[in-house]
């Protein structure tokens, strides 16, 4: 499939696509006319597909700096009258979240939908909440998908409710909805407005004391109604099979539950949530009223397990509910077709089969890894080189949310403190006022401009003294390579200015601010030092674009790098400390490198003590040498 | 109909992703259901990638332990890590050509023998049939067609339930025009070698 398909097939039509390519088709259907995002994982194809269909759909789509500015964008093309969609990982959801309890409260004239994904089992997170907890904290509708046409359905039906009440709605994924493809069948596409127009209403979009108590009665009253709707809900699906045993399951989840049911035909109902918030109440009810047992089904946090109890307590039910809390099923990571399995047969007593074949080998791990040729390598390794020259031994290393952070695996182990985007400088504050320690801290490009300015500036003020180390490869690669402020190109492929990381970080008031090319050994090293030795706050900014992305080096095509088995001692520097995946050790225990893998960046050249690591000239696309 | 399950691992950028998205294309231009789960991000950068598919009546596309009808392994060493998904009944096809884990160095365990990775999986299957995907993607005409091969060879193991023929037209849809002909030839000689080895 061509992506552009998304946009340019009919109604009816029926394409392969993923759960985030289907939210997309969904805007289109919707009409949306402003969409907003900061990439992160699981979301980042939302983004990814918007930037090649955006302009074509006559939409207006940016990558914002951050998710609370992605947020108030769309908030504020909604008061204006404007179909808007924001969407971003689940923790991207704290950041706008300041916003986000406000948005709640001023309502919205154009529909809006928030788009969440979770990430369940932390598959490229640092945790795994679960963000059906913000549509209690907001009081705002929640839906949640279980697959690609569901994504996309919702997607319409969301922006109705919405404006019907007024309301941001908020639509949940998990990692296996996102990242799961199946057939959707399309609808009719909708032409976006092109512009709107906000009439002002201070007494509605502006929460000071007096109308934020006025606003906040309405917005209850407003989900008291949508509860009645939560509660007739189609949506809301019973699959009935004239059991005495119940499941209500939700997400994800609800697929490995109908797998399981219908591979082994266990006589269990199923109730499937989707118009999850404001909770079904009354539907549960009747749904309880013909079984004696019911298991709670659903990702991460036991959520619906509480309500269904309240519902028990409530009206003094004789049921026994199973779920996470009585020890069920667990209480933590994703579920899978196993695990529901497990659950269920717990509850009903049932013998399964034992399939676990396990082999007798030991196996080596393989962890993700910096690229062959990645900058940051480099960096790393010439801080550390650096620290060794000053004999400084007792080094924290605070790191960002990026690339770089897989910087915590051996041999780099230059990653030892992480909370969330931006924390990198803020804790570097923290330890510099804290130990007598000396403090290297890791940041990327973006974000830098996510989250790194504001902790820049306390730093500075309140005279830290540490080396912030901004890790520049000219993208946001770890989603795949978007881009962010710091490019000339926004968010639909445009021309755009370039905001300057070094001009920022002296308008912050930093004193030493150098710039480094890593892939220069030496001079780099030499920078570090002198950073080191500062006493404040430094600022390395290190620049090389990279390897992944357009303008990443192919520079040397011509060039084959490799190792003279005469000059190398066998010290093994480059395999044991570089660490790069194009160099390796063969049968004969010689050092090799991959010419497939290698990116020519010559750092390893630079960094054999025995200088046996030779750039050579070839002339031909073959790999013979000259 | 019963959902025929594959599993699909491999090392972060052989295409693996490119490949499920072909299969279940074809699958979908057959008349079938047919549902992926991919994962994507933190697990590329040279880490375990790995796709499942189930062509069929099917709400997940997450495969319960031991009930693979294919594996299809990019690389030897995930063959024999994703061993907890066949049984006794399973196809196993995987290519010869190992990637070493960037930290094999400092790793608790070493890289196994290829024969001894190839006997392991042999005692978990009902067929292994090990091919040098790499050499034969090399012979098509380039490294980066590996993953076709490894598709061709799929798509000869009996009880596969798409056919040839609209898997080599979903290709045409998924892939660079100017790529076509070398993936075919890598395609086709997969298909070959797979087939003379049943």
């Amino acid at each position: 499939m061509n992506i552009k398909e998304i946009l340019t097939r009919k109604e009816k039509d029926k394409l392969f696509l993923m759960g985030n390519e289907a939210a997309v088709r969904g805007a289109l259907e919707a009409g949306v006319a402003v969409a907003s995002t900061y990439p992160g994982t699981p979301s980042s194809e939302i983004g990814n597909v918007l930037y090649v269909l955006a302009e074509d759909a006559g939409m207006y789509f940016e990558f914002s700096v951050n998710e609370k500015v992605a947020l108030e964008v769309a908030a504020a093309a909604s008061a204006s009258g404007l179909r808007s969609f924001t969407f971003m990982k689940h923790v991207g959801l704290n950041v706008a979240s300041d916003s986000l309890m406000s948005v709640a409260y001023t309502g919205v004239r154009g529909g809006m939908v928030i788009l969440t994904a979770d990430d369940p089992s932390m598959f490229s997170s640092q945790n795994e909440q679960d963000n059906r907890h913000y549509a209690r904290l907001a009081n705002i509708p929640l839906l949640e998908a279980s697959s690609p046409q569901e994504v996309k359905d919702l997607m319409k039906y969301a922006y109705q409710l919405s404006e019907e009440f007024e309301v941001p709605v908020i639509l949940r994924t998990t990692t296996r909805v996102s990242h799961m493809r199946g057939i959707v069948e399309l609808g009719a596409l909708k032409k976006p407005k092109s512009k709107g127009h906000f009439d002002k209403d201070p007494q509605r979009f502006v929460p000071v004391p007096e109308s934020a108590r006025v606003m906040h009665k309405n917005l209850v009253e407003k989900m008291d109604q949508i509860g009645v709707l939560s509660n007739n809900s189609s949506l809301n699906h019973l699959f009935e099979n004239e059991s005495s045993v119940g499941i209500i399951t939700s997400g994800s989840a609800f697929n490995y539950v109908m797998d399981v049911v219908e591979e082994y035909k266990l006589p269990v109902n199923v109730l499937k949530i989707t118009f999850s918030y404001p909770f079904p109440e009354k539907r549960v009810l009747e749904f309880l009223e013909n079984i004696e047992k019911v298991l709670m089904v659903e990702e991460v946090d036991p959520i619906m397990e509480e309500e269904v109890l309240a519902v028990v307590g409530k009206h003094q039910l004789n049921k026994k509910v199973h779920g996470k809390l009585d020890g069920t099923l667990p209480r933590i990571y994703e579920y899978s077709p196993d695990i529901v399995l497990g659950g269920v047969s717990k509850m009903m007593g049932l013998e399964m089969p034992v399939t676990t074949d396990s082999n007798s080998v030991e196996l080596p791990k393989r962890p993700p890894t910096l690229c062959p040729g990645c900058p940051h390598r480099a960096a790393y390794f010439e801080v550390k080189k650096a620290a060794e020259d000053l004999n400084l031994d007792d080094l924290i290393f605070p790191t960002d949310i990026g690339c770089y952070t897989l910087g915590i695996e051996s041999p780099y182990e230059i990653a030892d403190y992480l909370l969330s985007m931006g924390s990198s400088i803020g804790t570097s504050c923290g330890f510099s006022k804290a130990t007598d320690q000396t403090v290297v801290s890791f940041i990327g490009d973006s974000t830098f401009f996510h989250a790194g300015i504001p902790p820049l500036i306390n730093a500075v003020h309140n005279k830290n003294n540490f080396v912030l180390v901004i890790l520049d490869n000219r993208t946001t690669a770890m989603t795949g390579g978007q881009p962010h402020p710091g490019l000339p190109v926004d968010g639909m492929g445009l021309e755009a200015p370039e905001i300057s990381i070094p001009a920022i970080v002296k308008a912050c008031g930093v004193e030493l601010v150098e710039i480094i090319n890593p892939l220069n050994v030496r001079n780099s090293k030499e920078i570090f030092k002198k950073a080191l030795q500062f006493n404040g706050v430094a600022v390395v900014i290190s620049q090389y674009p990279c390897m992944l992305i357009k303008g990443g080096s192919q520079k040397g095509k011509n060039i084959i790098i490799s190792v003279q088995d005469d000059k190398c001692t066998g010290c093994e520097t480059c395999v044991l400390e570089l660490t790069c995946p194009a160099i390796y050790t063969n049968e004969d225990g010689k050092i090799r490198i991959d010419p497939l893998m290698c990116r020519r960046c010559n750092v390893c050249v630079q960094t054999c003590p025995e200088k046996a690591i030779r750039a050579k000239r070839i002339n031909n696309n073959r790999g013979e040498e000259e | 109909m019963n959902p025929y399950n594959i599993y699909i691992s491999g090392v972060g950028g052989q295409g693996i992703i490119k490949t499920s998205v072909i299969m279940g294309e074809a699958a979908m231009k057959s008349d079938l259901s047919v549902v992926v789960g991919e994962i994507h991000g933190m697990s590329q950068r040279g880490g375990v990638v790995s796709t499942q598919m189930k062509i069929g009546d099917s709400h997940s596309p997450i495969i319960e332990k031991g009930k693979t009808d294919l594996l299809l392994a990019f690389e030897p060493l995930e063959a024999l890590r994703a061993v907890n998904m066949i049984n006794k009944d399973s196809y196993v096809v995987t290519n010869t050509s190992s990637i070493y884990p960037f930290n094999i160095r400092q790793s608790e365990y070493p890289y196994p023998e290829l024969s001894t990775l190839l006997e392991e999986l042999s005692s978990h299957a009902k067929k292994v049939i090990d091919l040098d995907a790499d050499g034969i993607a090399k012979e098509a005409g380039h490294i980066l067609a590996v993953n076709m091969v490894m598709l061709g060879a799929a798509a000869a193991v009996p009880g596969f339930p798409v056919d040839k023929e609209t898997i080599i037209e979903s290709m045409q849809n998924n892939l660079p025009e100017k790529s076509i002909s070398v993936n075919l030839k890598a395609f086709k000689e997969g298909y070959r070698v797979c087939s003379s080895n049943i």
